[in-house]
């Protein structure tokens, strides 16, 4: 996923989409705001973001899942939850360095799945249709040609704490 | 300056990461202090200790299988998920620090039955005669009984290790980041259970001798917290300021009064003078050992779920 961060406002549509689309229950979120601001007075900088868990290629709450209810989906490396499977033992939750985790009141662990029930039906996630800025993107990174690789390559870009090792796969134009 | 907010407030994420009470570190301290137990009675039948009537390795695996047992009663209460328990074994996840553990701890259930069988409780011999035949089989193989000591030493070192692993797997917390958590958390399980053996021990020259070994695991612990700190503040900036949770920050005084003074200095000195024949010794200095081992669990557990990357920032 590839979003623009000058063109966010900061709206929280993606926020309330997701919550109506996944019944995301109350008082919780799969994805969130977050607005930065660095630099000096008078060079103030700031980014507004849209974040959520990043589908990270090496998956520190996969390798911790004691149950193997954490794990990649077949569908480009998408990282799920098995709600069937899940202890609520909350050692993936430690273990994300991105807190994209929660403890869902029925027991299990829950984040964002990229919409993936509406990606299988070629769909694109609640979040990415609703933008009103269109500032997010959802695609295969994979290839080359697709309009989120072109993105990155024609952009100054960054992901979110690279430095964790996670290889995340979100994107934050600037 | 560098300000972030964020919209998420997820209960027990935000504004700090808070998903694991009270559960976890009394789950960790007692599978400390039952590694300590069976690898103080595994060296006992190592030993041959067994042949003394009062040798605490008859009783150390009564101790330790109520203490695990408690100890993983604790680590279900903190599941959310209760009903699918059963999930952790249908399953072996090779990278997962918490499945090793599961199945670790199945496995220690036979070595500590095997170890009673050394002196079966009555109410055992009663309903099953046959198991005074096995007491006599082992009791009667000297290599046998070194063997089940080796054992027993062994998967309790691998529980000690196991429970510092736990935490220091989860690369996204740094204070937790430590390659040595594993050897801290085995040191001080060793020195609560020697405490604790030192008080309850019948046999009159193994209350001396954990006591003597009880101040060599103390000394080794403190060396070990040292080398802990110095790595963390060595290594990356996001560790280094986790380090300062403990020196400086939030936790520096149940770290500085609880864990370092009443729980390893004060007693260490206290048992000192009582080895060398200045005081009389007392069950204060254990007592203190054991609660502040409980107390470093604690202190492990909430200052690494508080630490975290975006300290950079
Ligand atoms: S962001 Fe967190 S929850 Fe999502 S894949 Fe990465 S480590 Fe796992
Ligand atoms: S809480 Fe569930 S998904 Fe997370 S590690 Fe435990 S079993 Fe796996």
């Amino acid at each position: 996923m590839v979003i623009d961060t000058t063109k966010c406002v900061g709206c929280q549509d993606c926020v309330i989409a997701c919550q109506a689309e996944n019944n995301v229950p109350q008082g919780f979120c799969r994805d969130w705001i977050t607005t930065e601001a660095k630099g000096k007075f008078p060079t103030i900088e700031m980014e507004i973001r849209s974040e959520r868990c990043n589908h990270c290629t090496d998956a520190p709450c996969i390798s911790c899942c004691p149950t193997g209810a954490s794990h990649y989906h077949d569908v480009g490396g998408v990282v799920l939850v098995n709600h069937d499977e899940c202890i609520g033992c909350k050692a993936c939750i430690a273990s994300c360095p991105y807190d994209a985790r929660y403890v869902h009141p029925e027991g299990y662990v829950d984040k964002c799945t990229f919409c993936i029930h509406r990606v299988e039906k070629g769909q694109d996630p609640a979040c990415v249709s609703v933008c009103p800025t269109h500032c997010m993107h959802f695609g295969d990174l994979d290839d080359p040609n697709s309009k989120v690789s072109k993105l990155l390559q024609s952009r100054r870009n960054h992901s979110l704490l690279p430095e964790a090792g996670t290889k995340p796969n979100i994107f934050y134009l600037t | 300056m560098n300000e972030i907010t964020t919209t998420r407030h997820n209960p027990f994420i935000d504004p700090t990461l808070q998903v694991w009470n009270w559960e976890i570190p009394v789950y960790l301290f007692l599978g400390g202090m039952v590694a300590g137990m069976m690898i103080i009675s595994g060296y006992f039948l190592f030993k041959g200790r067994h042949k003394e009537e009062n040798c605490s390795c008859y009783y150390l695996p009564y101790i330790s299988f109520v203490l695990l047992s408690v100890g993983m009663l604790a680590l279900f209460l903190d599941l959310e998920h209760k009903l699918y328990v059963w999930r952790l074994y249908t399953t072996f996840q090779i990278t997962s620090a918490m499945s090793w553990g599961s199945w670790i701890l199945v496995l220690v259930y036979p070595i500590l039955f095997v170890n009673i069988l050394l002196r079966p409780p009555k109410m055992l011999t009663d309903k099953f005669p046959i198991v005074i035949e096995w007491q006599k089989v082992l009791l009667e193989k000297t290599s046998w009984i070194k063997n089940i000591g080796v054992l027993t030493m062994f998967f309790g070192a691998g529980i000690g290790l196991y429970t510092g692993v736990l935490l220091s797997s989860l690369g996204a917390r740094p204070l937790w980041s430590s390659s040595i958590l594993w050897m801290l958390f085995l040191i001080s399980g060793l020195s609560g259970a020697a405490a604790f053996v030192h008080v309850i021990a019948k046999d009159a020259y193994e209350r001396v001798l954990l006591a003597k070994a009880d101040n060599a695991f103390l000394i080794i612990e403190l060396f070990v917290i040292a080398l802990f700190i110095i790595g963390l503040k060595t290594a990356t900036e996001v560790q280094a300021s986790a380090a300062d949770l403990l020196l400086v920050g939030k936790f520096a005084s149940s770290f500085w009064v609880f864990v370092i003074g009443l729980g390893i200095i004060i007693p260490l000195f206290i048992q000192l003078l009582a080895v060398n024949h200045k005081i009389n010794h007392t069950p204060l200095a254990p007592l203190m050992v054991i609660i502040g081992g409980l107390i470093l669990r604690f202190v492990i557990v909430s200052a690494g779920q508080y630490s975290h990357w975006f300290a950079l920032n």
